[in-house]
């Protein structure tokens, strides 16, 4: 089956953010209130796993590894099977 | 004579520049290799030069550090190899694990290209034997040279003496002002627990001769020439 992962990658709550900080006084110059910015990135990965488990379990595999620096970012992911969720080939 | 590898990934922009600053120093030949085809065998130092590594996507460093080389620099700094990673090397040195810590965007997100001040605070490294105290003054350009670590790390970092530079003012004071990215206690660069593995986001190459503003790279690289594989590691540290 064809699975979809999104991954979402954030700066640890400890981490400073800068981008997040230069969004936060740009919302605040448009008077927007807001209380704080915290930004992050969407990695979008389709892939073939025989289950939903084994296609969490492979998306975790990619955060640890690669797309995701435990030192300054954590990230969650969320599975989902893809639209033509059958299987290719 | 010692001799000093110079690693080239896609995207490295200063190798060329660090084997012309060697090549100005007596005693030291070195050689670019591919990252793909690296073999450190037969070398005394490794060098990670600066750079773009595979256009920084992901984060600086990432996609590099899944190259072959990552192994082979293991493999050489396990063995007592001397490792220098400068600027993006720093970055791919921190991302393979070979030094603590990682780099973020810079405090105000500007790219800084400047001059600032470090002040040597480990003389027992390959890099810094005869700069004991000493203040150098250093390029930077780069857009993601805010050290950062977890407060663990951090505490077990300054306390093991891996603090090798720290952005300090001409006089070597460590001021808040003198820090140009917002690093964690004006880390400029750090080793790894043996000493023997040095990254620093300042670009040594680019001052080894008056020409271009100041010869304190020179001083630095000039390190090397009393290094040979495999005699030095109980002197760091």
């Amino acid at each position: 089956m064809r699975f979809i992962a999104r991954v979402v990658v954030r700066p640890k709550a400890e981490v400073r953010d800068p981008q997040g900080e230069a969004v936060f006084a740009a919302l605040r110059s448009l008077g927007h209130d807001v209380a704080e910015v915290r930004t992050g990135k969407e990695i979008d990965v389709t892939f073939e796993a025989p289950d939903e488990r084994a296609a969490r379990e492979a998306a975790a595999r990619m955060g640890d590894q690669l797309l995701a620096n435990p030192v300054i970012e954590s990230y969650e992911v969320d599975v989902e099977l893809a639209r033509d969720g059958a299987a290719v080939g | 004579m010692t001799r000093v590898a110079v690693l080239r990934y896609p995207g490295t922009w200063s190798e060329r520049d660090f084997a012309h600053a060697l090549s100005l120093v007596d005693g030291i030949e070195s050689e670019i290799l591919w990252h793909e085809d690296a073999d450190l065998r037969g070398f005394d130092a490794a060098i990670v030069p600066g750079g773009f590594s595979y256009g920084d996507y992901l984060r600086a460093g990432a996609i590099a550090k899944l190259s072959p080389a990552t192994r082979e620099l293991r493999r050489f700094a396990e063995d007592g190899g001397a490792v220098l990673g400068s600027c993006n090397g720093f970055q791919i040195l921190c991302e393979a694990g070979l030094l603590p810590g990682a780099l973020i965007r810079n405090r105000d997100l500007r790219y800084r290209c400047d001059w600032v001040h470090v002040r040597v605070e480990n003389d027992r490294t390959p890099f810094t034997t005869a700069l004991a105290g000493a203040v150098l003054k250093l390029p930077i350009g780069n857009g993601e040279g805010c050290w950062v670590a977890d407060p663990d790390t951090f505490a077990r970092v300054e306390a093991s003496g891996q603090v090798v530079f720290r952005y300090a003012d001409a006089r070597g004071a460590a001021t808040e002002d003198a820090n140009p990215n917002g690093s964690l206690g004006n880390v400029a660069g750090v080793a790894n627990e043996a000493g023997n593995v040095v990254g620093l986001m300042p670009h040594p190459e680019r001052c080894a001769e008056g020409l271009l503003g100041g010869t304190d790279g020179y001083r630095m690289l000039a390190n090397l020439t009393s290094v040979r594989h495999g005699t030095a590691p109980a002197l760091y540290r």
